[in-house]
């Protein structure tokens, strides 16, 4: 469903990837862990298209259409409703607004998410909580199989964070690859399913994350990634 | 021998032959009959506009490379270029005010030369401002490529707009440095400036090559 | 081809949605335009030089400036919360989007023109009732000449410092063709001469347009993607 292969990118003489190799399965969710500057968000980046990397090739299978992705902005227009928001980015996605697929997911989505009296509320005027929940929404409307997300619990307090965990999971237990990019080892382990380590553009640690809990993961880290 | 050594050795040579392109324009060029002394302004002027056009040329086409191979290096050279271009912009953009104001009393003409020289050095500058308003060295090359390339197919319909307004508002009688039909020493004198000043733009670039990310590396 | 012109006009439509919504540009652009013809309205002393004269020049300032507010608003929603970064992932192809803003910006400006010519003619009592459509075409080909390549690089100075006041600086070289030969058409038609006589003129802006639309068609992924 989604591989990379021997992924490099570089500008002059800074190298942000250097040899990223990996596949995913459905249902797998891939945790990477690493400092800032490690490259992760570079990674992402050019598995969702956004860049092209200087060497190696990487793939998802549907292409663009199959990508969603969620980080600490909420990609929203302020001046639109949220349902606005929702049929704008669905469109895009070949997704007609006006379809009958659309509607349903539409209101499956906001249901989960609690936002069904906000449908018509402008975006500007939503709470951090609300605006994050309604990311999600338009990150998820035009059902993508591939999820990439980036630091997306930065700025959350525990209960939107520990909503958005559950959301995932529901997320990956249909059937979904999920990418999730931190710096913060506590937040991914109990999602994922395979982990990594990342340093300087590589992965110096990458496997199946078996039993290990949050502390045994973080330990792991910290003496792949000393000083992190 | 390293890029600098060999960018300070063609500048100066090219100095020293500028020095001697003004002498023989001065002393061993005849005076052109009707515009006298004045005239020999046009061995710098002419010149001095080839090499800005040269800059711009060459930016533009630097730009174009970098974006279809993304090698830093055509961005460094784009840039030389375009300081380059920007310094003899600036020689014509005074010389020739100043000279004008001297032998024929006004300070601007809407000459062809002048007038695309000018909106030259807007494009220099523009380029120029816009690298030092973008710190990442990625954004900052892809940006003044666009730019370059957009300067360099903007070039033609000045010319072509400077051309129209001046069939259709043809200047005043004012006499401005132009060719004059040609005494085979009036046209060596000329070709020799056109060489020196393209050896000293190819000497100035080498230079500012070398010394290369010297000013721009970030912090 | 169809779906790049669907996306473009998808985008079109959310971006004069948000215009409408919000309504701040479009009144501060109209409101701007107004204000700089009541300057000249009042700046001028109609004994010394017959309007005629000035009115081109006048025309085309204000329109300008028209140009600018309308430029400058373009990439500013989608700076906001990132979605241009949406925009970008989203299966759309680059032209799609610059096609989008560009047609986005074209209205918005034609509005504020539209106004600025009515006002210009009820302030200088020029008439132009008989030479309307020649003098919609030219401002209407003029105009697309400064959005086109304002749009191109309103997307680069997004990100950079000061950008303002960067767009007008960047821009100011190629408003000069469509500016000079928007001028020099107007003063033609509005001292009633025939259009043969302006037909270079009029190619010459055509050109400009074909040209420079294409080529920040082209251009314009470098400015987005990386």
């Amino acid at each position: 469903m989604l591989w990379a292969e021997d992924l490099g990118h570089r500008y002059g003489a800074v190298r942000a990837l250097d040899g990223i190799s990996f596949s995913l399965t459905p249902g797998q969710t891939l945790a990477i862990f690493g400092p800032n500057g490690a490259g992760k968000t570079t990674l992402l980046k050019v598995l969702a298209g956004l860049l092209h990397p200087s060497r190696g090739r990487a793939h998802i299978e549907g292409g663009r259409h199959a990508v969603g992705w969620i980080g600490h902005q909420s990609q929203l227009y302020g001046h639109l409703s949220v349902l606005e928001n929702l049929r704008f980015w669905a469109s895009l996605y070949d997704v007609d607004p006006e379809g009958a697929v659309f509607a349903r997911r539409a209101t499956d989505l906001l249901g989960r998410l609690g936002l069904e009296a906000l449908e018509h509320r402008l975006v500007r005027v939503l709470s951090r909580g609300q605006l994050q929940r309604a990311a999600i929404a338009r990150a998820l409307i035009h059902d993508p199989r591939v999820l990439l997300l980036d630091e997306p619990f930065t700025g959350l307090d525990r209960v939107a964070a520990g909503e958005l965990r559950r959301l995932l999971a529901e997320e990956a237990a249909e059937g979904r690859v999920t990418v999730l990019v931190t710096h913060n080892v506590e937040e991914g382990v109990e999602l994922a399913t395979e982990i990594a380590f990342m340093r300087g553009g590589r992965f110096v640690q990458l496997g199946a994350r078996g039993g290990r809990d949050a502390a045994a993961v973080a330990a792991a880290y910290r003496e792949a990634v000393p000083g992190a | 021998m390293t890029l600098a050594q060999r960018g300070r050795w063609i500048t100066g040579v090219a100095l020293l032959l500028l020095a001697g392109v003004y002498v023989r324009a001065l002393v061993f060029t005849p005076e052109e009959i009707h515009q006298g002394l004045a005239q020999k302004i046009f061995y710098v002027h002419a010149p001095a506009a080839w090499s800005a056009m040269l800059s711009m040329g060459l930016v533009g086409l630097s730009s174009i490379l970098f974006l279809l191979v993304k090698d830093p290096r055509y961005d460094r050279f784009a840039a030389a270029s375009a300081e380059v271009g920007t310094a003899f912009s600036v020689v014509m953009l005074t010389t020739g005010p100043i000279w004008g104001k001297t032998i024929w009393g006004t300070w601007w003409t809407w000459d062809a030369r002048l007038t695309l020289t000018l909106f030259l050095f807007f494009l220099f500058l523009g380029y120029l401002l816009l690298r030092g308003a973008v710190t990442e060295p990625g954004l900052r090359a892809r940006y003044s490529a666009v730019l370059g390339i957009c300067g360099l197919v903007l070039l033609p319909f000045i010319h072509l707009s400077v051309y129209l307004f001046r069939t259709l508002h043809p200047a005043p009688i004012v006499l401005k440095p132009s060719a004059p039909s040609l005494p085979p020493e009036m046209l060596v004198t000329l070709l020799c400036s056109f060489g020196v000043f393209t050896l000293l733009y190819v000497g100035f670039v080498t230079l500012r090559y070398a010394i290369g990310d010297g000013g721009e590396r970030d912090a | 081809m169809r779906k790049t012109l669907r996306h473009a006009w998808i985008v079109a439509r959310k971006d004069l949605l948000l215009e409408f919504r919000s309504r701040t540009a479009i009144l501060s652009a109209v409101v701007f335009t107004a204000l700089v013809l009541v300057i000249f309205e009042f700046g001028r002393d109609p004994t010394a030089i017959a309007t005629l004269d000035l009115a081109p020049s006048i025309l085309w300032v204000t329109f300008s400036f028209a140009a600018m507010l309308g430029l400058n608003r373009a990439f500013q929603a989608e700076l906001e919360n990132q979605a241009l970064d949406g925009l970008l992932l989203a299966p759309v192809s680059r032209i799609s989007l610059y096609w989008g803003k560009l047609l986005a910006n074209l209205a918005f400006v034609a509005v504020v023109e539209t106004v600025g010519l009515l006002l210009f003619t009820l302030f200088f009592n020029v008439p132009v009732g008989h030479i309307l459509l020649p003098l919609v075409g030219v401002i209407a080909l003029a105009t697309t000449g400064f959005i086109a390549v304002g749009t191109l690089f309103s997307a680069m100075v997004i990100r950079t410092r000061f950008a303002e006041l960067m767009l007008p600086v960047l821009l100011l070289p190629f408003l000069i063709p469509p500016l000079v030969g928007a001028v020099q058409v107007t003063a033609k038609l509005l001292a009633g001469r025939p259009l043969s006589e302006v037909g270079g003129w009029l190619r010459l802006l055509l050109a400009y347009d074909i040209v420079f639309v294409s080529l920040a068609s082209i251009l314009f992924p470098s400015t987005v993607t990386e």
